[in-house]
């Protein structure tokens, strides 16, 4: 019977967590669980994705997959679609998903449900939640045809170790290497394993109050305090002050996050801001005006300034951590 | 260089958004363009500018009111536009149809390009999928998330640079091609007012979905809106001084939220 197909995200010779929760989550769905696992060294990863739900693991491996070309992985995956003919395909809304999953619908010719927050299964359709106006209101989604392809924001779902059969399978695609006209002439990674901020669990964040770059330290000392699932945002008056680079940025004009706890330090919490960040679990605020619209949205509001207040803090949770 | 630039008409980031039905409620709302469309626009300016050659052809799907949206960007310097306007695509038009439309509309123009520049995503319905579905109707390759564009002399190719998880890669790729436009890209300009006089004077060409024999109609369907749960100012945590108030959050972290 027709089931999920997800796509499983290689990264840095790892398969992504988000890819693991999207698993999960199909099967719950119930139906065979598919997964296509695409990167040059895949093989060895695909039987991780057995412990995580999937019956049938194809993997497309192979030196032409070293780096992520859109058209490559889209001519691959597509061909693994047709053959499983799957009901839905899921993958994680990564940055590479984001370019990954419109590609891959438009070139099955249906259409695509992007960065959604919950699914749920209707008879033979899939109802998605997601965020629109950068989580001002929510939509309740559903494809008109089959496959429903739907991409799905990293931490929705929890990753959930449920054995599948994991048959894998070693795919030979025949890529059209006509089509593939760009190139990747090289990549450059910050030297830095924070994680992303759309899928850090933990982000402290600086905006207008901060003063300068140079005060974004201890919001990076502070972070690390966390651990590895924690990173550091900036509002979008400290990176249009060139404070913070653009990828830092949270809200409307930069990204949508949801950790589970979100340090506003020295931001006001303009609407567009609000929005970006208001579906945190937690929210702890720090600045010195009292009036500042984000204590109204803070769970902890500290009053005071985050000059004295980050340090203190960074060497209380020192004492607390022992 | 010959370019196209597709835009949408957006309510402004400062929109407080209500709902009604399946869409939001219109009255009230200032309509701007597309925050991120501001850079695509933006680009497409400076390599006509750069050149000294071609000419920049503005795409919008939108209702009547989108019209303004792209007088500003004939306002920024764009030459002519199409305005694919049609009351079937009202509030139903999901990426798939507003590709499919925009394709059409660029097709039928019969307008030359080396390069379409869009948004990398609109700020209303966040979906940032046209770029890739509309050079897959067009059967040209799509960049994502351009912070860098660079084109050779002879505009054969162009090497981007383009925003990845945890940096940037570089791409080399054919001409035509689809680019959507990350913050960073440029820094958009204003529109001069002898702009904005000269704007009033260019062509506007509307279009309907039958004007384009674009059948395509929307492959995903909005069923239901509704707002997010309103969020409770919580406690102000208590402290004689700064230190005092970080051992009380401190505590609050470790205790109560089990962060730490």
């Amino acid at each position: 019977m027709p089931g999920t197909l997800i796509y499983a995200e290689v990264q840095k010779g790892e398969i992504k967590k988000g890819s693991f929760e999207v698993a999960s989550k199909a099967k719950e769905f119930g139906g065979e669980v598919a997964a296509c696992i695409i990167g040059k060294g895949a093989e060895a990863l695909a039987p991780q994705l057995a412990k995580f739900g999937a019956d049938k693991i194809y993997v497309v491996d192979g030196p032409e997959f070293e780096n992520y070309v859109t058209e490559a992985y889209v001519q691959a995956f597509a061909q693994v679609a047709k053959t499983v003919n799957p009901s839905v395909i899921l993958a994680s809304a990564t940055a590479q998903g984001k370019d990954f999953v419109p590609a891959v619908a438009a070139r099955l010719g249906v259409g695509a449900i992007s960065d959604c927050v919950d699914l749920q299964k209707n008879g033979d359709k899939v109802v998605a939640k997601r965020p629109m106006y950068a989580g001002k209101a929510y939509a309740m989604v559903e494809a008109v045809a089959d496959p429903q392809v739907i991409a799905v924001r990293p931490n929705s779902f929890a990753v959930k170790e449920v054995a599948g059969a994991g048959a894998v399978e070693k795919v030979a695609v025949a890529l059209d290497a006509s089509k593939i006209k760009a190139v990747v002439k090289s990549v450059e990674l910050a030297q830095t394993n924070e994680p992303d901020q759309t899928e850090a669990e933990i982000i402290v964040s600086g905006g207008r109050g901060m003063k300068g770059p140079e005060n974004f330290k201890m919001l990076e000392d502070l972070a690390k305090l966390f651990g590895p699932t924690a990173t550091t945002g900036a509002s979008r008056a400290a990176v249009d002050a060139g404070w913070r680079g653009h990828s830092y940025q949270v809200g409307q004009t930069g990204k949508t996050v949801s950790p589970n706890l979100y340090i506003a330090c020295g931001i006001s919490g303009a609407i567009q801001h609000l929005a970006g960040m208001g579906t945190s679990k937690v929210i702890v605020a720090i600045n010195k005006d009292a009036e500042a619209p984000i204590f109204q949205k803070a769970d902890y509001g500290v009053v005071d300034d985050l000059f004295n207040v980050v340090p203190a803090l960074i060497e209380e949770i020192k004492k607390v951590k022992g | 260089m010959n370019t196209v630039v597709c835009i949408k008409q957006v309510p402004d980031t400062e929109t407080l958004i209500k709902i009604q039905g399946a869409g939001i409620v219109q009255d009230g709302i200032k309509w701007v363009m597309n925050p991120y469309d501001e850079f695509a626009v933006e680009e497409a300016l400076r390599k006509k500018e750069e050149m000294k050659a071609g000419e920049v052809t503005v795409v919008s799907l939108g209702p009547d009111r989108a019209v303004e949206a792209i007088r500003t960007a004939l306002a920024m310097g764009a030459d002519t536009a199409v305005h694919v306007s049609d009351a079937a695509y009202a509030e139903k038009a999901d990426p798939y149809a507003a590709a499919a439309a925009i394709a059409a509309a660029i097709k039928a123009s019969g307008k030359p390009y080396d390069a379409i520049f869009l948004g990398k995503q609109a700020i209303d319905d966040d979906s940032a999928q046209v770029p890739a579905m509309l050079a897959e109707m067009l059967g040209i390759p799509a960049i994502t998330m351009v912070i860098k564009f660079d084109v050779a002399a002879d505009k054969s190719k162009a090497t981007v640079t383009r925003e990845v998880e945890g940096g940037v890669a570089v791409v080399e790729v054919p001409l035509p091609a689809v680019f959507s436009a990350q913050k960073g890209l440029n820094e958009p300009r204003y529109a001069s007012l002898p702009g904005i006089m000269k704007a009033k004077k260019k062509p506007v060409d509307v279009k309907t979905a039958a004007d384009l024999g674009v059948t395509e109609g929307p492959k995903t369907v909005i069923k239901e809106m509704s707002l997010p749960p309103a969020r409770q100012a919580g406690q102000k945590v208590a402290g004689d001084d700064a230190a005092a108030k970080a051992k009380e959050l401190a505590r609050i972290l470790h205790e109560d939220v089990k962060i730490v």
